[in-house]
C-alpha cells in the first residue's frame, strides 16, 4: 500500500524536559547546531547524555559539533497523529549519527514518501520548533 | 556448571480469575482480583492462605505500571498473619519469569515457607497501560524518545522487527504464522479472548499501527489477576499436585541489550534480538540442557515479531532463520512431533488468550508438566517460560516434570 508523504509530527504539543546532563544538547539544538555528549577523557560518544562515560567512567563531557548527517538505522511508519488521532504519516526513525559512532538519535524523518525509506540512506538534519521554545532535530533526505 | 538450588523448589499452586477485556472488570478492583488469584492458587496447592509468608513480584510489583501491589495491603485483605520475604524484580513485565527465582531466594535463605507471585492488572479507561506520549513533559532521558511519536511498546518494537527484516530476509508471512498458530491453540480454552480461527484474509486486512507490525501483531488487553505458589521440593511432597520442579530460572541480561527499545542504542545483532541472549546461556549453563531437550516453550509474546527473535536466541534454531524456522510449521501444537519442532504458545499466549503481563505463560508451563495442560504435550518433561523482551532484566524458566 501507498502511504504517501512523511512529514515530522507537528512542534506544537511536542514538550521536552532537561536536566544538567542533556541541557547542552537542546541548547545547542536551540541555534540549529548538532552536537553530541562526547567523553572528555577517553572520546567515546553517548546518547542521551548520561553522567558517567560507560568506557572510562569518567564525568568530563565535550560537546562537539557534528557534520548534521548520518545513516537510518530502522525506522516504522505510523500513519496517525498521536496527539489527537488523526491521520498524519510519519516516520519514527533511529538515526547513526556522522561523526559520533555509535551515538544514535532517535526522531522523524520527512520531506519524503514513506514508502522510499530504506534502512542505510543518508540523511542530514533539519530543526522543528517545539513547545517551551525548544527546536527538535528532525531529519530529512541528504541532498 | 549446576545450578546449586536445581530442583530445590517447584511451584506448586495456580490461580488465576477469568480474564476480561480491558476495562470490562469493573467494578471489581485490583486487590479484589489478587484476592481471588491468590485464594484459587493456595486451594490449588492445598493450603490455607494463611500459610503465605513470602511475597516475590515482578515489573516493580506494579498492577500493569498503574497501580502498586503491596505485601501490607494484601495481608491485611487476606489475613496472612506473618511475611519474612517480599521483594520484587524491578523494571516491568520481563521478571515474569524470573519471579519464581526470586521466590527460590527466599525459600533456600528460609526466609519464607510459601511465596506466592502475582499479577493483577486492570486498565481504566484514565490509564491506559504502556502509553509513551503522554499529555505530561517526558522525563529528560524520554526526551530523546518520546518526541519521535513512537507512542507505544509495540511501536518502539516494530523498529526492531524492522532490522531484522533487513538483516535476513525475515517477512510478514513469518508474523502472520506466528498469529495464527498460537491463535490455533485457543479453540478449546474457554477463558480465551479471542478463539475463533484466524484466516489469512482477516490478518492482511488488519490496519498498520507500526508498520512492519498490524493490529494483530501487538498482543491482548485484558484486566485479570493470576497467582502461582512456589515451596520447597521438600514441602511439595505433602501438596495436591505434582509440583513443577524449578529446574532452572535466570534473570538480567547485558549492556548491548540495556534500556532496549527505550533507547534504541543496541548495536548490531543485539538491536534486532530479543535481548535474551544472556539469560539463554545462563539457563542452558544451570541446567546441561539446549532448545532440542525442551518439550514445549511458552514464550513472552506481547508482539509477535519478538517470538521469533526468541526463537533464535534461545537457539530453537540459528539467528536469522527465524523466518524460516516458523513458516516450515515448527511452531504448531498440532505439528509437535516434527523433528525439530516445538510446540510455542499452547495456552494461545499474549496475542490470543489473555495478556496478564506473561502470567498466563508461567501457569501453562505448571499445567503442561504436570500433564493436566488443555493442549498437552505427551510426555512433557521440560517446559520453557520467558518474560520480556524488554528493559533489562528480561528472564527466563525451565520447569521440570516430577
Amino acid at each position: 500500500m501507498a502511504y504517501g508523504a512523511a512529514r515530522a509530527l507537528p512542534g506544537e504539543g511536542i514538550k521536552i524536559t532537561t536536566n544538567p546532563d542533556t541541557e547542552p544538547f537542546w541548547q545547542a539544538a536551540k541555534e540549529h547546531k548538532l552536537v553530541a555528549c562526547q567523553c572528555g577523557n577517553c572520546g567515546h560518544f553517548r546518547m542521551p547524555p548520561s553522567p558517567y562515560c560507560p568506557v572510562c567512567q569518567s564525568t568530563d563531557k565535550k560537546w562537539p559539533e557534528l557534520p548534521g548527517t548520518g545513516t537510518v538505522f530502522s525506522f516504522a511508519i505510523c500513519t496517525h497523529n498521536p496527539k489527537n488521532g488523526e491521520p498524519y504519516v510519519y516516520v519514527p526513525v533511529v538515526v547513526d549519527l556522522d561523526g559520533a559512532s555509535p551515538a544514535r538519535l532517535v526522531t522523524n524523518l520527512g520531506g519524503i514518501d514513506a514508502d522510499d525509506v530504506k534502512i542505510g540512506m543518508k540523511v542530514t538534519v533539519d530543526w522543528n520548533p517545539i513547545e517551551g521554545d525548544w527546536v527538535l532535530p528532525v531529519f530529512k533526505p541528504a541532498a | 556448571m549446576t545450578w546449586v538450588n536445581q530442583d530445590k523448589c517447584a511451584i506448586v499452586g495456580v490461580g488465576a480469575t477469568d480474564y476480561y477485556v480491558r476495562g470490562k472488570s469493573w467494578p471489581r478492583t485490583i486487590n479484589d482480583m489478587a484476592g481471588e488469584a491468590i485464594l484459587k492458587a493456595c486451594a490449588d496447592a492445598g493450603i490455607s492462605v494463611k500459610q503465605i509468608d513470602g511475597f516475590a513480584y515482578y515489573s516493580t510489583a506494579g498492577a500493569g505500571y498503574l497501580d502498586k501491589f503491596d505485601t501490607a495491603s494484601l495481608m491485611e485483605t487476606l489475613g496472612i498473619p506473618e511475611v519474612g520475604f517480599s521483594a520484587t524484580l524491578t523494571s516491568g513485565g520481563g521478571g515474569v519469569a524470573g519471579a519464581p527465582g526470586l521466590a527460590v531466594a527466599g525459600l533456600m535463605n528460609e526466609d519464607c515457607k510459601y511465596a506466592v507471585t502475582v499479577m493483577s492488572l486492570q486498565q481504566l479507561p484514565q490509564h491506559r497501560l504502556g502509553v509513551v506520549f503522554g499529555a505530561a513533559a517526558p522525563s529528560a532521558e524520554n526526551s530523546f524518545l518520546q518526541p519521535s511519536g513512537l507512542v507505544g511498546p509495540g511501536h518502539l518494537m516494530s523498529v526492531l522487527a524492522r532490522r531484522h527484516m533487513h538483516l535476513y530476509g525475515t517477512t510478514r508471512d513469518a508474523f502472520k504464522e506466528i498469529v495464527q498458530a498460537t491463535r490455533a491453540n485457543t479453540h478449546n480454552r474457554p477463558k480465551a479472548i479471542r478463539k475463533e480461527p484466524l484466516t489469512d484474509e482477516q490478518y492482511w486486512g488488519q490496519p498498520m499501527l507500526a508498520d512492519p507490525l498490524c493490529r494483530l501483531d501487538f498482543c491482548l488487553e485484558t484486566d485479570g489477576a493470576v497467582a502461582v505458589i512456589t515451596t520447597t521440593t521438600e514441602r511439595a511432597k505433602d501438596l495436591r499436585h505434582k509440583p513443577a520442579l524449578i529446574h532452572g530460572v535466570a534473570h538480567g541480561g547485558q549492556a548491548e541489550w540495556g534500556r532496549a527499545f527505550a533507547w534504541m542504542g543496541m548495536p548490531d545483532p543485539y538491536f534486532a534480538s530479543s535481548g535474551h541472549a544472556y539469560v539463554a546461556k545462563r539457563l542452558w549453563e544451570q541446567t546441561g540442557l539446549s532448545a532440542k531437550d525442551m518439550d514445549v516453550a511458552e514464550l513472552y509474546d506481547h508482539f509477535s515479531a519478538m517470538v521469533l527473535m526468541q526463537l533464535e536466541e534461545y537457539g530453537f534454531c540459528e539467528k536469522g532463520g527465524g523466518n524460516d524456522y516458523v513458516l516450515g510449521g515448527n511452531i504448531r501444537f498440532a505439528n509437535r512431533d516434527k523433528p525439530g519442532a516445538i510446540p510455542v504458545n499452547t495456552h494461545g499466549g499474549n496475542l490470543n488468550e489473555a495478556y496478564i503481563i506473561g502470567m498466563t505463560h508461567v501457569v501453562e508451563g505448571v499445567e503442561q508438566v504436570r500433564g493436566t495442560a488443555i493442549n498437552q504435550v505427551e510426555d512433557c518433561e521440560f517446559a520453557l517460560v520467558t518474560g520480556g523482551p524488554a528493559s533489562l532484566p528480561v528472564s527466563g524458566m525451565i520447569l521440570r516434570r516430577a
